[in-house]
């Protein structure tokens, strides 16, 4: 005799047990601490505070340990915890010109005031496996290639400046003739005209938010940015990648990118002036795309922006590509491709969403099933009935 | 889990979305858009149910909730545990004595009654979405009651096949106004949703949308005069309490063809058994 199926709450209990032991693995295997995720694993980390809209390296290294390393679900974990925070306002636009440099590079111009830093890069590696790490026999951060006469323009972590024009400037003495700031690249180009100019939005129109007002459409581009910042970097690394290929072309240069700290400023209502609150790593591009001009516009160069929490380049990239893609209509390109289709971007990067619908099929569906089961025999006896 | 709210959701966010349920009443099967929060469980299995029934829910609430028409399903056992935690409210698989009933895929076959409150999660709230993928287009399409893409839909299925090839999500007028989607459930609940003594709400959470059919309005299934809607019937009646007329799970028995029919409403069955 059949008996209806029971015990969900059971089952759920033991499958949640059973997480928890494949979670730690084998006892025997020493634990992870979140330091070593947050210092060892520090891209990681970097990944999950972005696409979880959450600066917090210590809560990101918990939720990738919580998560067995399965950065979406970790990305997950950081929002569901973030959504239960108190909004205290919104921060003054960071000035990434005042940027404590780590890094920057330039494609447009072979030297640009302030110097090419590499910095920490995975670029001009060779990737080959580095057997020393199995047993970290290795002390210490040296790098093969560094140590390598062949390192080539590797630059060592402690802030060597490496210019490809063979330069090698000390980032002080350099530092103090420019004011402190290491000017942007693409302001260079401002000031001649030669690319569109850019104006900061009123201090006073509110910055939208996805996260608590539903999108609309056609969206603001702040909140276009957010929704690339937040959204998932294989999808938008694809979707700028179709942009080179030629799907929504948009003749792209790196003009700029840099990484590195730059300081929050609040400011509170009952203080009248901004403070100082915090200092956060980013890493900003900003693409320059060539334009034709129109019957009303001058020939010049357009703009494609990212900027992403932490060290992570390739997000920073594909989001200004397209950036610029989405920006389209506003420059009278036909949208014809993926990546300028605003609802088609914004309605599918994120994927926490696409993650859990695209899951959601392992849910039981067996009534809506049973529903197509008595259609389909229907309409089959009906076909069977006509043939004969 | 005293570190959050009663429901888990905080205050503010549940006076937006109470808003918005007031405006969905008022515009019965119009989708209003909502500032959906990101919910611990993922997006797909309920979030948008959950942040309705978190933002209704007191603490003088007996709460029932079904996925399948069950309620010891997997998502079912999940979303009802949320609930106790969050909120401590009294729960029950009896249709008849919960007020409020958060529910996946069906509609009770115990009739409802005024004052029940039932919440249906709902995955792709636009009706027209397979017909017009934009919604910027699909929002235009409502607003003028520009309904006639579905009518051509419906009608290329009988000319086609004879029948209206949905079995379940069967598009629905609400009021005379709007088409609306009444969530997946099978075409067998439709006619439940017409002029229904409980207050319906529905919730998306991953498209942010809020609707509702408030208590005995008119929810007509689109037909034809001459290929008026049916529902599904099956020759069997449960194999469990003996039941007709009611939506069935077809279970297999063996690997040989076997079959059986039992009720799909757990609570249903379990009291006919019982009585």
């Amino acid at each position: 005799m059949y008996v209806a199926v029971k015990g969900g709450e059971r089952a759920i209990a033991s499958a949640h047990r059973l997480l928890a032991e494949d979670r730690r693995g084998d006892p025997s295997v020493p634990e992870l601490s979140l330091d070593q995720i947050d210092q060892q694993l520090a891209l990681a980390v970097d990944r999950v505070m972005i696409e979880g809209s959450l600066y917090d390296r210590e809560l990101a290294a918990l939720a990738i340990k919580q998560a067995r390393g399965d950065l979406i679900e970790a990305i997950f974990l950081a929002r569901a915890y973030r959504t239960t925070l108190p909004r205290f306002g919104a921060t003054r636009p960071i000035d990434t010109g005042a940027m404590t440099i780590r890094r920057r590079v330039s494609a447009t111009f072979k030297d640009v005031p302030g110097g090419q830093i590499l910095g920490a890069t995975f670029d001009y590696t060779h990737r080959l496996l580095d057997f020393d790490l199995i047993g970290g026999q290795r002390d210490g951060a040296t790098s093969p290639d560094a140590a390598a006469p062949d390192g080539g323009v590797g630059a060592a972590r402690d802030g060597d400046v490496a210019a490809p024009g063979g330069d090698l400037a000390a980032p002080g003495g350099d530092l103090a003739a420019l004011g402190g700031r290491l000017p942007r690249v693409i302001d260079i180009l401002d000031r001649d005209g030669l690319i569109e100019p850019e104006e900061p939005d009123s201090d006073r129109r509110s910055v939208g938010d996805l996260t608590r007002e539903p999108l609309d459409f056609p969206a603001g581009r702040d909140v276009r940015l957010q929704s690339l910042a937040r959204a998932d970097e294989g999808f938008v690394l694809a979707l700028g990648y179709a942009t080179q290929r030629g799907y929504g072309r948009n003749h792209p240069f790196a003009g700029e990118i840099r990484v590195g700290e730059v300081e929050l400023e609040l400011e509170p209502e009952e203080l009248g002036f901004p403070i100082t609150i915090g200092e956060i790593t980013v890493t900003e591009c900003q693409m320059v795309n060539q334009f034709k001009g129109s019957a009303t516009a001058p020939p010049q160069f357009t703009r494609g922006y990212g900027l992403v929490f932490g060290h992570a380049e390739r997000k920073a990239m594909t989001m200004a590509l397209v950036d610029r893609a989405l920006r389209c209509r506003e420059l009278g390109e036909p949208p014809a491709s993926p990546a300028q289709d605003e609802e088609f971007v914004l309605y599918h990067g994120d994927n926490v969403e696409a993650s859990g619908f695209v899951q959601h099929l392992k849910l039981p569906h067996h009534v809506d099933f049973q529903s197509e089961l008595v259609l389909i025999r229907t309409l089959r006896a009906e076909a069977e009935a006509r043939a004969r | 889990m005293s570190a959050y709210n009663f429901a888990f959701l905080d205050e503010q966010t549940k006076r937006m979305i109470r808003r918005a349920i007031l405006k969905a009443v008022a515009i019965p099967g119009y989708q209003v858009p909502f500032g959906s929060r990101e919910m611990p469980l993922s997006y797909g299995w309920g979030t948008g149910g959950v942040q309705v029934t978190a933002s209704v829910i007191g603490p003088d609430d007996v709460l029932k909730v079904i996925d399948q028409g069950a309620d010891d399903t997997t998502n079912a056992v999940s979303i009802r545990r949320f609930f106790e935690k969050t909120t401590g409210v009294r729960t029950t698989t009896r249709t008849d004595q919960a007020t409020l009933i958060q529910t996946r895929h069906r509609i009770p076959e115990t009739p409802l009654a005024e004052g029940q409150i039932v919440v249906f999660q709902v995955p792709i709230p636009e009706p027209l979405r397979w017909l017009e993928p934009r919604e910027t287009e699909t929002r235009k399409m409502h607003a003028l009651e520009e309904y006639g893409v579905m009518h051509v839909r419906l009608y290329e299925d009988i000319t086609r096949h004879g029948h209206v090839e949905t079995a379940y999500d069967y598009p629905v007028l609400v009021n005379g106004r709007y088409i609306m989607r009444p969530s997946p459930i099978p075409k067998f609940d439709n006619p439940k949703l017409d002029r229904n003594p409980a207050l319906l709400l529905f919730g998306a959470g991953r498209e942010k949308r809020i609707y509702a059919v408030p208590p005995f309005t008119s929810v007509r299934s689109l037909d034809f005069e001459d290929h008026p809607f049916t529902i599904e019937r099956w020759d069997q009646t449960c194999a469990l309490c003996g039941a007709a007329d009611v939506f069935m799970d077809e279970i297999v028995v063996d690997d040989k063809g076997g079959r059986m029919f039992v009720c799909s409403d757990t609570d249903f069955c379990e009291r006919r058994r019982g009585r």
